[in-house]
């Protein structure tokens, strides 16, 4: 039997990705990260700041995620995104871009401790990516 | 009857607008597929993100303390309605049908003593309503710059939207738009977004999911996220919706035109026909008295 399942991210533009060859993805859950294989229970939980990993016959894939939800049901895995982007296609200027964008928002100091924190994550994330 | 010259003169004036109706619908079309298009690749978004709040609050089990977005503040006393038209007119029937769907629905609320507030997305809607409704509108928001519609706009009057709830602002928010059935039909729309009502659809999920964290907390992360969700729905719909009925009404226009340009050419042959008859006449009859 074969151990692959399928994946599919959607952002509010379109449909992102779409496979259904999928051993494995790894994603940044809130309380850590979470990887998922095949008949995993069903699951809803959401995402912090991190990276998306997509295991595949076909290769390995890297997303980079703000946020979002998973739900898992069916060996059906849903990522809903608003902002993401494929590790691949991301050079050092849009890299710093978003870094600083965050730093910026991790430097405010009328937020809550909640968003503070998503913010912090952001920045840690995306410096560990250089 | 007019003059031969005054009526070139409204020929060519009616070919040249002729000419810009022509090319506003072509333009419009162009948009529209792009819009369209947009539309049904958002969808799934929106559906996938139903689904899941519908698991969850199915999921949970202490309905009383529930968050507020979903089951309402427990009273109806204000309502709020998010009115979205567009930013351009020209384009037939489209915001006046949303104004005619947001007016009943307004005298309705009024006449059973209730509070109305009104936020306007797209200036048209505001020109519309702040005749009669200027004392309600509360907010005017207008997506001039952007030339799609996109999700951090749609974020932004989502975040204000909960802004003012969470302030107590009001406990019911209804949003008005315009949904794409085909080019000729655009189907105004009332949708109520907070509290959110997932009535109808009870879903008798057998499975029951493991969350993490726990249901709750899960689901005040996402119902914010929903309404942001929703509005961008209604405004993908609405885009498509805008540039399919400015396309039907241009080509109306430009099909009107034409019809004109040759009622007025007949005229013209025909009146120049009588200026030329009434010479030849004049000289005959000249001629025979001599």
């Amino acid at each position: 039997m074969s151990e692959e399942f399928k994946v599919e991210i959607v952002n509010p533009e379109k449909s992102f990705l779409v496979k259904d060859d999928v051993s494995e993805v790894v994603v940044p859950a809130f309380e850590g990260e979470m990887g998922i294989l095949k008949d995993h229970i069903s699951i809803i939980s959401f995402l912090k700041p991190g990276i998306i990993k997509i295991l595949s016959k076909s290769g390995d894939e890297n997303y980079y995620v703000e946020d979002g939800i998973v739900e898992f049901k069916n060996n059906n895995l849903s990522i809903l995104t608003s902002t993401i982007f494929n590790l691949a296609d991301m050079d050092k200027s849009k890299q710093q871009d978003l870094l600083k964008e965050a730093e910026e928002e991790a430097n405010k100091t009328d937020i809550n401790d909640q968003s503070k924190y998503l913010a912090d994550q952001k920045v840690e994330v995306l410096k560990t990516l250089n | 009857m007019a003059s031969l010259d005054d009526l070139k003169k409204r020929i060519a004036s009616v070919k040249s607008t002729q000419k810009i109706t022509k090319a506003m619908k072509m333009v419009a079309a162009a948009k529209l597929r792009r819009a369209q298009e947009s539309a049904e690749k958002g969808r799934p978004y929106s559906e996938k993100m139903n689904n899941v709040i519908l698991n969850l609050s199915n999921g949970i089990s202490d309905k009383e303390n529930a968050p507020k977005l979903l089951s309402g503040t427990g009273q109806e006393k204000t309502h709020l309605c998010v009115v979205m038209t567009s930013d351009r007119g020209l384009c037939g029937g489209f915001n006046s049908n949303i104004i005619k769907k947001a007016k009943s629905y307004f005298l309705k609320i009024l006449d059973e003593g209730k509070e109305l507030k009104i936020i306007t997305v797209g200036s048209k809607g505001n020109d519309q309503l702040k005749r009669v409704y200027g004392d309600k509108i509360i907010e005017n928001i207008s997506f001039k710059e952007s030339k799609n519609a996109n999700y951090f706009d749609a974020d932004k009057v989502g975040k204000m939207v909960i802004e003012k709830f969470e302030a107590g602002e009001f406990d019911v928010c209804t949003i008005f738009y315009n949904q794409f059935k085909n080019v000729i039909t655009q189907i105004p729309q009332a949708q109520q977004i907070i509290p959110l009502n997932n009535e109808g659809e009870e879903n008798s999920s057998e499975e029951s999911y493991e969350f993490e964290p726990d249901e709750d907390e899960i689901l005040s992360n996402l119902l914010p996220k929903n309404i942001s969700t929703q509005i961008f729905k209604a405004m993908l719909e609405n885009s498509a919706s805008e540039q399919g009925s400015r396309m039907s009404a241009m080509d109306n226009a430009t099909r009107n035109a034409g019809e004109m340009v040759d009622k007025l050419t007949i005229e013209y042959n025909r009146s120049r026909q009588a200026a030329i008859t009434k010479e030849l006449i004049e000289i005959i009859s000249g001629a025979e008295s001599l």
